[in-house]
């Protein structure tokens, strides 16, 4: 009965959806104020109904409906609560409803907290988002029905969850993912509903940068969580496999970067106009694409759930009308909002231009080489798989040709700067970032690597850069503690972003340059030795779990020096690490769980392939990974600077007041 | 120069430099990172390149799989029902990996003692779950992907 009512309420939230997408619209044309006025209650309307399906499915799904047809495919009676739970995502037809929820969840917040635009603004951006509601709705009902049951066959019991998705990351990684895929749509309902009404200003700007912030610092917070999840989970120590589905969240990501920083340039001296509307139809135009490829199956992916010709086309179709339409539009109406400021070539806006060239060249290479198998397919020119040399090999001299700019980025200043100031400014900073390059990859303990040295160049070149900024903010009189309270929040916020990439870079370089790997032959009793650690290998064990039955491999560490008497005198070891080896009951598959012990600079890592030989010995592979942890960590303090952005007081105090001067220039930072 | 002139001359310096490395960067990497899937029909047929990185895939054949009882040297055959080709790797091998499924290696083409062909794999993919067969398997084994599944 609650699916029944579940799929009932989805077609309910597709009819309102369909009036929000119309009546505001219509409204803003013939000025009718209370059609305007609709699209609030409206969109509250459909996030309310989406609510009640979801909770329907996941009704089905904790109390084991297996008459529902993805609850039998994707759930099984002994899964615990919380993977039930997440499994509603695991599957195609979830995970769509899970995609327009959170769309209609952006279109709630928009609702709610954009009481200070313009009627015919708010109303143009809800209809816009209700038009992609409507889009995805129809996708949901007509091909993927999650509510579809299996009667009268109903299965005695599930087939399981995929185990590579029975891990708490998992559950958080999709909601978060789509948080900022969906999110992006904010940022495009703004730009479409801009070029509809013609008025592109630096009030413009203001309103859709909040947004665009949040969505992307979700978007970092979910790449991340996946990262991190096929580095424990896939069992062979990979943090980012180039896999086209990850490109397909990545390429929003790229694009929403690039976003982000012209916004700054709109909203502070209201430059690049057109080429930051451009730009948010691209980010979400790249989020759909992602959609496409991950949920039509065209690509090898860890992510294709289901290959369905007629799935694909849909989106295929969407595609085309919301890429062709913006784009359309975007060629009609973009001429009357041209930017007539000027800047000289020395100075930040063309710094910020360099950084979105960058970005927006980064992001295409990536589509290059996602879709090229793809299209040598289509021409018949045979299967090609471009794998992650191409990535690296294209995608990482861009990034790092990037960052001479991205010191000089904060200390540079708006619309005219010289040359001789920042070379005045830099030399110091130069000096030292030399300096600690030469040094501390020696200090660690580790062999002279030119990479890393040049990666520690380019971290730290960015760090001060922005230290040397905050020292020159400082006047006469004012305290350091002052100073520092004195700086807004979007400030911290770039702050906190910056020195999280710094990390991503040092820890990236670091993690590739100085890991050791190495796949063996153990059998209980024996210990090898990797990069200063003694990995001694204990026993197996055979461990049942609550949906699975599990060989358990123990392992002491010691460090290598102490090793030969430790299992005598019974040294206290480094760490003791526990890998498995599970297979589980339902489907039968296997699945490893590696062992890591984690410290702040390195982590030691081992995983079980399978048996060898009749001694009891086990195929291991043993990880030393110096600072992997720091990739990690610097992708959430991106995020978390991201939504430090959002925070800021004058997106609450100038959004009452409509503040429309282009070129309004405030004393805070980008 | 009149400012807005140089701005936009700034614009399109930027825009062709970084093109231009991108580009450039882009024939570069293609030139030898890209690589093409060949059924096991084909390289029996001796249509497939030696000593180039190529893909091969299909139904590893039940009981080919042969483990050195010293090391981590494993060996098997793929088949597209066509023609088998051996495959030897050294490494762990993925938790799906199993006779009577589907996989793709890649890896270099030599010349085998007896006059086949075998791929030294340096990387061995099975497909992702129960329900999931690699799309090259599926068509090099006669464009029916169920029939693949329980042959």
């Amino acid at each position: 009965m609650t699916a029944e009512l579940g799929h009932f309420a989805l077609i309910i939230a597709l009819v309102l959806a369909g009036l929000l997408s119309v009546v505001p619209l219509w409204g803003s044309w013939s000025r009718h104020m209370a059609a305007m006025r609709l699209a609030p209650s409206l969109a509250f309307g459909v996030t309310l109904f989406l609510s009640i399906s979801f909770a329907c499915l996941a009704h089905a799904f904790l109390t084991d409906d297996f008459s529902v047809k993805v609850v039998a495919s994707n759930s099984n009676s002994l899964l615990p609560a919380m993977y039930k739970f997440s499994a509603l995502w695991g599957n195609h037809e979830g995970s769509l409803l899970l995609w327009v929820l959170i769309l209609s969840f952006w279109m709630s917040a928009v609702a709610l907290f954009s009481s200070g635009l313009p009627t015919p603004v708010l109303a143009r951006v809800l209809a816009i988002m209700g038009a992609v509601a409507v889009g995805f709705l129809s996708f949901s009902l007509f091909t993927s029905n999650p509510f579809e049951r299996l009667l009268p066959a109903t299965p005695a019991d599930g087939q399981d969850l995929n185990p590579l998705l029975q891990d708490p990351g998992l559950i958080i990684h999709p909601p978060l993912l789509y948080m900022g895929y969906v999110g992006f749509s904010v940022a495009f309902a703004f730009a479409v509903a801009a070029l509809l009404g013609g008025r592109l200003d630096a009030a413009w700007a203001r309103w859709s940068r909040p947004w665009t912030n949040a969505a992307w610092g979700f978007l970092s917070l979910g790449i991340m969580l996946g990262s991190w999840w096929a580095y424990y989970e896939l069992g062979w120590g990979g943090w980012w496999f180039w896999d086209p589905v990850e490109n397909a969240s990545f390429m929003p990501w790229l694009a929403g970067t690039a976003l982000v920083h012209s916004l700054a340039v709109t909203e502070k001296r209201g430059l690049f106009k057109s080429w930051t509307v451009l730009l948010a139809l691209a980010a979400f135009s790249l989020s759909l694409l992602g959609t496409f490829l991950v949920r039509s199956g065209v690509l090898t992916s860890v992510h294709a759930f289901a290959a369905d010709p007629e799935r694909g086309l849909f989106i295929l179709v969407f595609l085309v009308i919301v890429i062709g339409g913006s784009l359309t539009l975007y060629a009609l109406r973009v001429p009357a909002v041209k930017s007539v400021v000027s800047f000289s070539l020395v100075s930040r806006e063309t710094l910020l231009l360099v950084n979105n060239v960058v970005f927006l060249v980064a992001t295409l290479t990536v589509l290059f080489g996602t879709l090229f198998p793809l299209l040598m397919d289509a021409l018949g020119q045979g299967k090609y798989s471009v794998g992650a040399p191409y990535f690296n090999a294209v995608f990482l001299p861009l990034m790092s040709s990037l960052v001479p700019f991205m010191g000089l980025g904060p200390i540079s200043r708006w619309r005219d700067d010289s040359v001789h100031r920042w070379r005045s400014r830099v030399a110091l900073p130069a000096l030292l970032v030399v300096a600690c390059a030469l040094l501390l990859p020696w200090l660690s303990g580790q062999t002279f690597n030119l990479w890393v040295s040049l990666a520690v160049l380019c971290s730290l070149w960015v760090v001060f850069g922005m230290v040397d900024d905050l020292r020159s903010r400082k006047r006469p009189g004012v305290t350091w503690r002052l100073l520092l309270r004195r700086q807004p929040a979007s400030y911290w916020g770039m702050v906190l972003a910056h020195s999280g990439f710094a990390a991503v870079v040092i820890s990236v370089v670091a993690t590739t340059q100085y890991s050791v790997e190495r796949d063996l032959r153990m059998a209980p009793g024996m210990s090898e030795t990797l990069a200063g650690y003694e990995f001694v290998f204990d026993r197996v064990e055979r461990e049942r779990g609550p949906n699975y039955l599990a060989d358990v491999a123990y392992f002491r560490v010691f460090a290598a020096s102490e090793a030969v008497d430790s299992r005598t005198v019974d040294a206290d070891p480094i760490a003791a690490l526990k890998a498995e080896k599970r297979r589980y009951f339902a489907s039968g598959s296997l699945m490893t769980e590696a062992a890591i012990a984690a410290t702040a600079f390195r982590d030691l890592y081992v995983a079980m392939g399978e048996p060898v030989g009749d001694d009891g010995a086990w195929a291991i592979r043993l990880h030393y990974k110096p600072m992997v942890r720091w990739m990690w960590l610097g992708a959430v303090a991106m995020g978390l600077g991201a939504f430090l952005t959002v925070a800021d007081r004058r997106y609450r105090t100038v959004r009452s007041r409509q503040v429309a001067t282009a070129a309004g220039y405030h004393g805070s930072p980008a | 120069m009149h400012p807005v002139r140089r701005q936009r001359l700034g614009v399109v310096v930027s825009i062709v430099v970084f093109s231009t490395i991108a580009v450039g960067l882009v024939a570069y990497a293609l030139r030898g990172n890209i690589n093409l899937f060949y059924p096991p029909a084909e390289v029996a047929a001796g249509k497939a390149p030696v000593d180039t990185q190529i893909r091969v895939g299909g139904m590893v054949v039940e009981g080919s799989v042969d483990r050195s009882d010293d090391s981590l040297e494993v060996s098997f055959l793929v088949t597209d029902f066509t023609a088998n080709v051996g495959i030897v790797y050294d490494g762990i091998l993925p938790d799906l990996f199993a006779e009577g499924e589907g996989v793709v290696a890649s890896g270099q083409l030599s010349r085998s003692a007896g006059g086949g062909y075998v791929l030294m794999a340096s990387e061995i993919l099975a497909k992702h779950d129960e329900n999931y067969m690699p799309p090259e398997v599926a068509e090099a084994l006669n464009k029916d992907p169920t029939a693949a599944l329980n042959p």
